[in-house]
């Protein structure tokens, strides 16, 4: 196992300790972006908390904001702010770590919660860097149900129109949502001929929550001009918990102690 | 009659443009109707199309000023306050980007193009949002004062003008404090309070009861959001009755602010004059408003109503004798 892979189980584990202290989150699909958000800021991303402030700072944008939990466990690891601070008060009284990325908290750029803003918001901040004449690039990641929204639609045109290959969306494509499969509440499908159809490159990630996959996809993304890049990343709601892979049930559920128990056993195994 | 106010606003922006690379506009196929054609051709660079988008308009100009740009964003105010109301209320209010949005054609500007066009719940919608400022100037003087007052912050702020001109209140040398109403006169009979269009219309109200010998105020509260709570009290300290005038519903404009701070601070009657809660009539704006009594001769005889309720007898001119 590699480092990284390594320390998406660590951050696995964070964010089950987070998701058990507070008996809150959406412990499904923080474990099913998890490994994007460790790649995306432990690699792909010129962005820590030395350069926050730089103007040529990478941006990232968490579109499917609900999983603020995961982004807070891999912010806190990567030094933007004392972890165990987000773990022990997420979602309590008074906290600065709610259930969604705000301005509060070191590290986010702006705040969102509400589906289908996140892809605008970065073909806002892509062009500035294009008018501008900045490097950096802007990363927005959405979620396969949030691709419902008309609103991202609006902005997939946009980004084409002005050639904003700066521009690098991801789909966190785990095919559940609240209510039950995406194809039964409302299907999405097929991502990549939608994107394509937009004037987007398309890069479809098979095993979304491998990290060697994820970077060979970032890499291609990073190079490729002319068109915005979208990885469809095809990941697995609850990855890493057996009970709770592709179960519907754990969007936002909340483990007993017997099953943070196992949770945990589990994911010490596998560092074992 | 005058320059409107949205060439006002496009007069500011090409000045500002000058020495402010920063500075970006961001219409949504609505740069003719905003009148920012001149800023679009003038600064390509520094003008974003977004199409027949509204709630992208918004983001994108959200995430503009989220990477350091100065921007104003122009669209229909019935589309911009309605159809992109969460962008502007997450993407910009509560985030705090530095985007400054422009109602166009506010009110019932369209006229005949009906209620789907009109926005008369602007007001309400944006000055409920917090973080968001509100502004609703009433001739290209103040539209001028008050945009080059707005390029100075970095906060959110909506600014609703309509679509036709709106006769000279003021000269290029009026004073002007951000969030300070603007006395047009003074009065002891009554307080006539306006903003936007309604302006000309309450000063010419006023001028025809002081011709009958009486003594009425007239405030031009352009700044809905934050109330000018201070001058209002101040004004209708000297009179038994306020007049409020809005082209808004009654929900959550400019008289219900009124009414909000007289109640807590000063309690006296109030009359509200505004836009009925109705499918409005057909028509041209002029039309619209003569319709509901809301333009010169419609506001001096509520005024006047006004005045004499408040004095308890009829031994004046009857509102009647107003024509």
């Amino acid at each position: 196992m590699d480092d990284l892979t390594r320390k998406s189980w660590q951050l696995r584990r964070d964010i089950l300790e987070m998701m058990d202290r507070s008996k809150a989150g959406h412990v499904g699909g923080d474990l099913s972006v998890v490994d994007i958000l460790n790649v995306l800021y432990n690699e792909v991303m010129n962005v820590s908390p030395k350069n926050f402030g730089d103007e040529n700072r990478d941006r990232f944008l968490l579109s499917k904001g609900h999983c603020a939990d995961a982004l807070f466990a891999v912010l806190g690891d990567c030094g933007f702010f004392d972890k165990r601070e987000a773990i022990e008060t997420f979602s309590q009284y008074g906290s600065r770590f709610i259930g969604h990325p705000n301005t509060e908290v070191n590290g986010i750029e702006i705040n969102s919660g509400s589906l289908g803003h996140g892809l605008a918001i970065g073909v806002g901040m892509a062009l500035a860097a294009k008018r501008k004449g900045r490097s950096y690039r802007t990363y927005v990641v959405l979620g396969d149900g949030e691709m419902a929204e008309g609103s991202n639609y609006e902005a997939m045109m946009a980004a084409a129109q002005y050639n904003l290959d700066n521009l690098c969306a991801t789909v966190d494509l785990n095919g559940l949502q609240i209510s039950g499969t995406t194809d039964e509440v409302m299907s999405t499908a097929p991502l990549n001929k939608k994107f394509e159809a937009f004037g987007w490159n398309v890069i479809e990630v098979a095993d979304g929550n491998d990290i060697a996959q994820l970077r060979a996809a970032y890499a291609k993304a990073a190079e490729y001009k002319g068109k915005p890049t979208v990885v469809i990343a095809h990941t697995i709601k609850g990855k890493g918990v057996s009970f709770m892979e592709n179960q519907i049930s754990w969007h936002h559920g909340i483990m007993n102690p017997a099953q943070y128990q196992q949770a945990i056993a589990e994911i010490e195994e596998v560092l074992a | 009659m005058s320059i409107t106010n949205r060439q006002a606003i496009c007069n500011v922006l090409l000045e500002a443009a000058k020495t402010n690379p920063d500075l970006t506009v961001v219409c949504s196929d609505s740069r003719g109707s905003g009148s920012l054609t001149p800023f679009a051709k003038a600064y390509p660079d520094q003008f974003v199309e977004v199409g027949i988008a509204e709630q992208d308009l918004v983001g994108i100009a959200a995430g503009l000023a989220a990477g350091g740009m100065q921007v104003f964003a122009a669209s229909p105010a019935s589309f911009l306050t309605t159809r992109s109301y969460e962008q502007v209320k997450v993407d910009v209010a509560y985030s705090s980007t530095n985007v400054k949005l422009i109602g166009i054609s506010g009110g019932v500007s369209y006229g005949a193009l009906g209620m789907t066009h009109h926005s008369t719940q602007d007001f309400a919608a944006m000055t409920a949002l917090t973080g968001m400022r509100v502004y609703c100037p009433s001739d290209h003087f103040q539209t001028e004062k008050l945009v080059q007052e707005l390029l100075k912050d970095n906060l959110p702020a909506y600014i609703r003008v309509s679509r036709s001109a709106t006769a000279d209140i003021y000269d290029e040398n009026m004073p002007f404090v951000l969030n300070q109403a603007n006395v047009i006169q003074s009065g002891t009979d009554a307080l006539i309070v306006a903003a936007g269009e309604m302006v000309p219309f309450a000063k010419e109200a006023a001028e025809e009861l002081e011709s009958l010998g009486f003594s009425v105020g007239v405030l031009d509260m352009y700044c809905l959001k934050p109330f000018d709570t201070k001058m209002l009290l101040e004004m209708a300290s000297k009179v038994p009755v306020v007049i409020s005038v809005e082209e808004h519903s009654q929900y959550g404009g400019l008289g219900s602010q009124i009414a909000q701070a007289l109640c807590a601070n000063d309690p006296k009657p109030l009359v509200e004059m505004h836009l009925p809660d109705t499918h409005l009539v057909a028509g041209t704006n002029t039309e619209i408003f003569k319709e509901y009594g809301l333009d010169a001769r419609g506001i001096a005889r509520t005024t006047l109503q006004a005045i004499e309720k408040s004095r308890g007898q009829s031994t004046i001119p009857s509102a009647a004798s107003v024509q």
